[in-house]
């Protein structure tokens, strides 16, 4: 599974939509399995699926319906459209709901419906372009063991904003900063970009004067301060944080600090 | 042959995806939207009646028939726009192997399915109201086949550049009012004083309206003025699936 990751507007759907057919590229090529995509869409069609950001399922339509018609406009026949349709609900143990108006369904489950129509297919390459934006947590680790099965026996493409989905499910991940991907890699890979080890994350504003002798304060979440530094120098500005009163966390890195790091250096790290 | 079949086969499921999908689920899940379909233009067929004290039955039929038409095609510009803007059916069809053409056929086609409850009606009422023969209703059908496609292709056209549900409503009431309601679709061109009778020949359905008035022997047409007609309205309909096939915005740019 490759996950992109990237801050709003920061282009991830555009790639999506670019790779998946959905929208012409204004310069450059894209290609998949070989194919360009942007001159050759008729012939990478029949292999791909999307689930674009903020779909939904068709409320006056079960589960069922949802699914059998995905795949009839994929161009099965009736008969084996509906028996398909049926395998995958059951394997995603929708049991009566399979029946149900979309209307009526959860948001987890709803967006279910939108991975049971992809999973239903034969395509080699699934879009899948921020499936978990809105929903709780425990839907969204639902929803992650869906994911793992949609994996199993295809390429997934998947972007969001949840730094801890992409560390869980991702086996290769994309930053992506102003339409450019500024990093690459495994997360293993990504971390040996970054030169410190611990991150030690202010809870409040304004960010007091704090002396390094090594590590770096770049913005994080919602432009609080993070600390990047070595787990010694981090013990070390944890006490005196302490004994100002300042609230903070302290935690070995994490994906999201990598993340900021990468943002703040726009991909500049002189790593690989 | 033996090749070709499953393509066919394949094209006639994705065409029977759009009827399941807009019309047949549609109607079976919430049946009320039946009565919308027939409300429109019988109550306009009623109101002529009543203001003619019954001397434009025939003629309001007909135009029953052609509003109810036009509106189905017309149809697709809200319904598409729908299914694109608010649940991304568009995009997840584009990255499959549905065509543009096929999509809007189904859809097309669905639109026709929702329609029958008004057709079903128009068509008692022109039993007893029109005398028609073989070959006047086969140029009726033919006429109202012409509208349906322009008003399909119209539709499509303009749900694929809709950003929003409002907006596409907007539209399509302005183009149904200036095509179907006002134009002399419903009464005989002859009703409208003649300088602005000629504004009237903006609206692809007073072509149609004519025709079918001459075919029910409301209007008497000239030959020269039936081919003429004929000719703009295929015209048209070329003209407007054209203007589908290379302006419509499948594919997003």
């Amino acid at each position: 599974m490759f996950v992109l990751i990237g801050r709003n507007g920061s282009g991830k759907t555009t790639l999506v939509r670019i790779l998946a057919t959905n929208l012409e590229s204004t310069a450059g090529t894209a290609t998949l399995n070989g194919i360009d995509v942007t001159s050759e869409p008729d012939k990478i069609r029949k292999r791909i699926a999307i689930v674009p950001q903020e779909a939904r399922p068709i409320p006056w339509m079960t589960p069922l319906q949802s699914v059998l018609s995905y795949l009839l406009w994929r161009g099965l026949g009736y008969a084996e459209a509906r028996q398909k349709a049926r395998e995958v609900l059951d394997r995603l143990y929708f049991g009566e709901k399979a029946d149900a108006l979309n209307r009526t369904l959860s948001g987890g489950m709803k967006r279910k419906v939108l991975v049971a129509m992809i999973l239903s297919t034969d395509a080699e390459v699934i879009f899948l372009d921020e499936p978990t934006t809105g929903l709780d947590p425990i839907s969204r680790r639902d929803f992650w063991e869906v994911l793992q099965e949609i994996r199993k026996n295809r390429f997934v493409v998947l972007t969001t904003h949840y730094m801890e989905e992409a560390e869980q499910l991702a086996d290769t991940i994309g930053v992506l900063e102003e339409g450019r991907l500024i990093a690459l890699g495994t997360l293993d890979e990504l971390r040996r970009r970054m030169r410190y080890n611990y991150s030690v994350k202010l809870l409040s504003l304004p960010a007091p004067a704090v002396s390094l002798t090594e590590g770096e304060m770049v913005k994080g979440r919602d432009d609080l301060p993070v600390i990047l530094t070595t787990e010694e120098e981090a013990f070390r500005i944890a006490q005196n944080l302490s004994r100002e009163g300042i609230r903070f966390t302290i935690n070995p890195v994490v994906l999201e600090d990598i993340f900021f790091y990468l943002v703040h250096h726009g991909g500049n790290t002189g790593g690989g | 042959m033996a090749v070709k079949e499953p393509a066919r086969r394949s094209r006639l499921s994705q065409v029977l995806a759009g009827i399941l999908v807009n019309s047949v689920y549609e109607m079976k899940n919430y049946p009320v939207v039946l009565l919308n379909t027939v409300v429109s233009p019988l109550s306009f067929l009623l109101v002529i009646v009543f203001v003619s004290r019954g001397s434009l039955f025939g003629v309001g039929i007909e135009g029953g028939f052609i509003m109810a038409i036009f509106s189905a095609g017309m149809g697709l510009s809200t319904d598409l726009s729908h299914l694109k803007n608010d649940f991304k059916l568009q995009d997840m069809i584009v990255s499959s192997p549905t065509s543009w053409l096929t999509y809007m056929t189904g859809i097309s086609l669905s639109e026709i399915v929702y329609s029958i409850p008004a057709l079903l009606v128009l068509t008692i009422l022109a039993w007893f109201g029109l005398s028609l023969s073989l070959a006047g209703a086969l140029e009726f059908v033919a006429v109202l086949l012409l509208v349906f496609i322009t008003s399909s292709s119209i539709g499509f056209t303009l749900s694929t550049f809709s950003s929003d549900i409002v907006q596409s409503f907007a539209f399509t009431r302005l183009i149904s009012t200036f095509f179907s309601t006002i134009p002399p679709v419903y009464y005989p061109i002859t009703y409208i004083p003649l300088p602005f009778r000629y504004l009237a020949y903006l609206s692809p359905t007073t072509y149609a309206a004519e025709l079918v008035q001459n075919i029910g022997g409301y209007l008497s047409l000239s030959f020269t003025a039936v081919i003429t007609d004929w000719a703009i309205l295929v015209a048209v309909t070329i003209a407007v699936f054209v203007l589908a096939r290379t302006k419509a915005r499948w594919r997003e740019v």
